[in-house]
């Protein structure tokens, strides 16, 4: 049988105390720093070409991170397209995402967007037509459009915070939901800012 | 544009080319193929290594009339091509070129690619392509090499049209050398190579926005310089990136004036002296006992160009855990991807390590610790038992081979036990001497590598030490040192069996050996002569230095087939995701 070295056993070492998180950080009674994840949102303004939307979820989905929802569109500038993420992450994997998509060749400028920033997503979904005048009034409550409607399904569209949205589905379950299609949220900081740092260069007035 | 490339006078397009074109020694093109060879000419590429096929032959076909220049390797295998180029890449600091047709010569060149990913070692590939009108139709031969290539690769590109392709390739090129390295593909449909076009590629650009930071903020290297000058267990972890970024003379003398002790990652090997009394040499898995005492105890650890890859770690829990970490790296998206940086430095390794030494006035007051240091070097010293009547212990013959070489020979190999008694028990003092597969681990690695190493370095010794199974697994590879007169030796450290496997059987797995145990494996002496190289076997002690200097001797590729002790383990050894600090010496401390 073959030898091992020589040296003191493991139990025989003297082996320090200290711990790192899962996140690779020091936990020190001081700044026992806990990363709870978050939902938030990043923008991601690239270049217009085939293939980077395959690029971008492949990243995401190789790097195991926790994706809500993934729009993408076009800019005032035909060259440039917004991706708009989702994820659920901790500060440290927003980072990761944030650093990791900027690596990205056609991505142009990457930026994780303010709490007052202004989102929203559209849910068309379809119902049971038995009760029509109680789904219009629903469909009212939730300032939505009613896109079709027949005498067995009634076809609505709302746009709104994420909140909204799920609120409105709850609101429309009592009718039998057949269907639903729901964009994603999409988003721009608001105000005078622009939503991530190469926006006002690439800005082409339409 | 393409109305006059069909005319003969090529003499005369060669003068008014050249006078347009601010690159030197560019040269007219008629054809998209032409201008994918003109833009590698212009990158100063000297050697290719491919295999051809029918959606390449365009390419090949436009080299022919280059072969002066531009030296085609042809190899066995494309996987042989890829790893080849690799290690080329490595050791020229330029990307290594590969080639291979589209379908099955393109998804053979895919672990290689993997590879160099993982190891960020420039590479650019050049994949044939079925037509664009018969792309998505399953065409013969056809893979979507940029779907299937896209997680492996720093990026990749479908090219469209002739016009546009031979700075398509320039791009890649640049993209495969700047900032952090790494492999690269362009996919050549046949008609955008055959297709007209008199556009001479330019000197390549890539997007601005990717603008590769040099230095690190001022007020970042301050802050990591206080906390270093500052440390009373300071250690400097250094990675495979101060190599690439060719950065060892300027971390060898932060070290050794501020004397820090240095301990390296595996692909940092010979970024520091090992034969310095700072150095601890390489932590991890099969580290080294000191190194990995050292890095569980630093209170602060100055990591460059590392990836902190779970091999070197360990349990992130347990890795450094008293250290503040500043991390060097080049690639941001490394910061505290794995393990958190309190100090983030992204620049350059060379330049920011410059920066370190300008800010730095104060030696860290570490005695005791290098003196700690020192003790752990004793009391877990790198050794292993030679009773000589039994059979021969792999660790020597490494050691051998290493006392009859010049220190700047080039080291390669495969993946398993043999890799890691190479990593440990050769002394490694320059950078770009040890070329192996630290990533992704792939087998079959080494002759191919040692191959691409030959032709980058042809005056210097080249040593491929190798597994029975890895060897097996690119032995094809044979045949192209031979043709090319390449003067390389192989070294097998033959124990019958994939050992890496069987070690971790025996300790994991209750010595059930699935599959591991080699009933037979060829006579690779006998196999060598037949591919026309020189074949040599050893099975004792005595016999191993002279074995060992007439294959080194031997002018052309030679193979040493050395019978090992089938039961020799590796250690130290961290069980997967343990405490660094808990390396066993032996299986019973698993
Ligand atoms: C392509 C590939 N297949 C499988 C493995 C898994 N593996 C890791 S080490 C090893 C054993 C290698 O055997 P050998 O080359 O003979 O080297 P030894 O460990 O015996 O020195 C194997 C099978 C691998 N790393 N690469």
């Amino acid at each position: 049988m073959s030898q091992g070295l020589d040296g003191p056993h493991p139990e025989a070492r003297n082996i320090p105390e200290g711990r790192r998180s899962p996140e690779g950080i020091r936990l020190d009674p001081q700044n026992g720093a806990d990363h709870e994840r978050h939902r938030t949102v990043i923008s991601a303004l690239v270049q217009h070409e085939p293939g980077v939307l395959s690029k971008v979820s492949g990243l995401v989905s190789r790097r195991q991170f926790n994706i809500e929802s993934l729009t993408v569109g076009s800019t005032t500038n035909p060259e440039t397209a917004r991706i708009t993420l989702v994820i659920e992450e901790s500060p440290p994997g927003i980072r990761q995402v944030e650093t990791q998509l900027e690596k990205l060749l056609p991505v142009i400028s990457v930026r994780e967007l303010d709490d007052d920033a202004v989102r929203r997503e559209l849910v068309v979904l379809k119902v049971h037509g038995e009760e029509p005048d109680k789904v219009h009034a629903i469909t009212e409550m939730y300032s939505g459009t009613v896109l079709d409607a027949g005498p067995r399904t009634i076809t609505v569209e709302i746009t709104g915070d994420e909140q909204k949205i799920d609120d409105a589905i709850d609101a429309f379950a009592q009718f039998g939901i057949r269907e639903i299609a729901r964009t994603g949220q999409t988003a721009l900081a608001r105000g005078e800012m622009w939503t991530t740092d190469a926006e006002e260069e690439r800005y082409e007035r339409t | 544009m393409s109305d006059h490339v069909s005319t003969v006078h090529t003499d005369e397009q060669t003068t008014t080319t050249t006078e347009a074109q601010s690159d030197e020694g560019a040269s007219p093109v008629t054809n998209g193929a032409e201008a994918v060879v003109a833009a590698l000419k212009n990158a100063g590429v000297e050697h290719l290594f491919g295999v051809q096929g029918g959606a390449i032959m365009p390419v090949y076909d436009a080299l022919h009339a280059k072969q002066e220049q531009l030296r085609h390797v042809t190899m066995a295998h494309e996987q042989g091509a890829a790893h080849a180029a690799d290690a080329y890449g490595q050791l020229t600091g330029e990307p290594g070129v590969c080639m291979a047709t589209s379908g099955p010569g393109a998804t053979n060149l895919t672990t290689g690619l993997a590879d160099a990913d993982m190891d960020s070692d420039p590479v650019i590939a050049l994949t044939g392509q079925v037509p664009t009108d018969l792309v998505g139709h399953d065409a013969f031969q056809e893979t979507d090499t940029v779907g299937v290539t896209r997680p492996v690769t720093k990026a990749n590109y479908f090219a469209s049209d002739a016009e546009t392709v031979g700075d398509m390739v320039g791009e890649a090129y640049t993209l495969a050398r700047e900032g952090r390295p790494g492999p690269t593909l362009v996919d050549l449909p046949k008609d955008v190579t055959n297709g007209t076009t008199d556009s001479v590629p330019v000197s390549p650009t890539t997007p601005e926005y990717h603008d590769i930071p040099e230095t690190a903020a001022a007020s970042a290297v301050e802050n990591a310089v206080r906390a270093l000058s500052n440390a009373r267990k300071p250690l400097i972890l250094s990675g495979g990136g101060v190599i690439k970024g060719d950065a060892s003379e300027e971390l060898r003398a932060f070290a050794i004036e501020h004397r820090i002790p240095v301990v390296t990652t595996m692909p940092g090997i010979g970024s520091f002296p090992e034969d310095h009394e700072l150095a601890l040499e390489w932590a991890g898995m099969h580290g080294t006992g000191y190194a990995n005492m050292a890095i569980s105890h630093c209170d602060c650890l100055l990591a460059i160009g590392t990836r902190f890859d779970d091999r070197l770690t360990g349990g992130i829990e347990t890795f450094a855990p008293e250290a503040e970490i500043i991390h060097v790296d080049i690639d941001a998206s490394e910061i505290s991807k794995n393990v958190h940086a309190d100090y983030p430095l992204i620049g350059d390794a060379s330049r920011v390590i410059e920066q370190l030494q300008a800010a730095m006035d104060e030696e860290p007051a570490a005695d005791q610790w290098r003196e700690q240091c020192q003790t752990w070097k004793e009391a877990y010293p790198m050794t292993y038992a030679t009773p000589e009547d039994e059979p021969l212990k792999p660790q020597f013959v490494v050691e051998a081979m290493d006392e009859l070489t010049p220190e700047d020979t080039i080291v390669t190999t495969g993946v398993g036990q043999h890799q890691m008694w190479a990593a440990q028990y050769w002394t490694y003092t320059e950078p770009n001497t040890w070329i192996s597969s630290h990533g992704l681990g792939t087998m079959g690695y080494g002759l191919p590598a040692a191959i691409g190493a030959k032709v980058a370095a042809p005056d210097r010794d080249v040593v491929c030490f190798d597994g029975d199974g890895s060897l097996l697994m690119t032995i094809q590879e044979l045949s192209v040192a031979v043709r090319e007169g390449l003067d390389i030796t192989v070294i097998v450290l033959n124990n019958e069996a994939v050992g890496m496997v069987r070690q971790w059987q025996d300790a994991f797995f209750d010595r059930r050996r699935m599959a591991s145990e080699y009933q037979w494996v060829p006579d690779f002496a006998t196999l060598a002569e037949a591919f026309g190289a020189k074949g040599f076997t050893v099975r004792e002690y005595e016999a191993v230095p002279d074995t060992l200097e007439a294959a080194r001797a031997y002018d052309g590729p030679s193979v040493v087939d050395a019978f090992i002790d089938p039961e020799e383990n590796v250690y130290p050894m961290v069980a997967s995701g343990g405490n660094n600090a808990e390396f066993a010496l032996s299986e019973d401390q698993l």
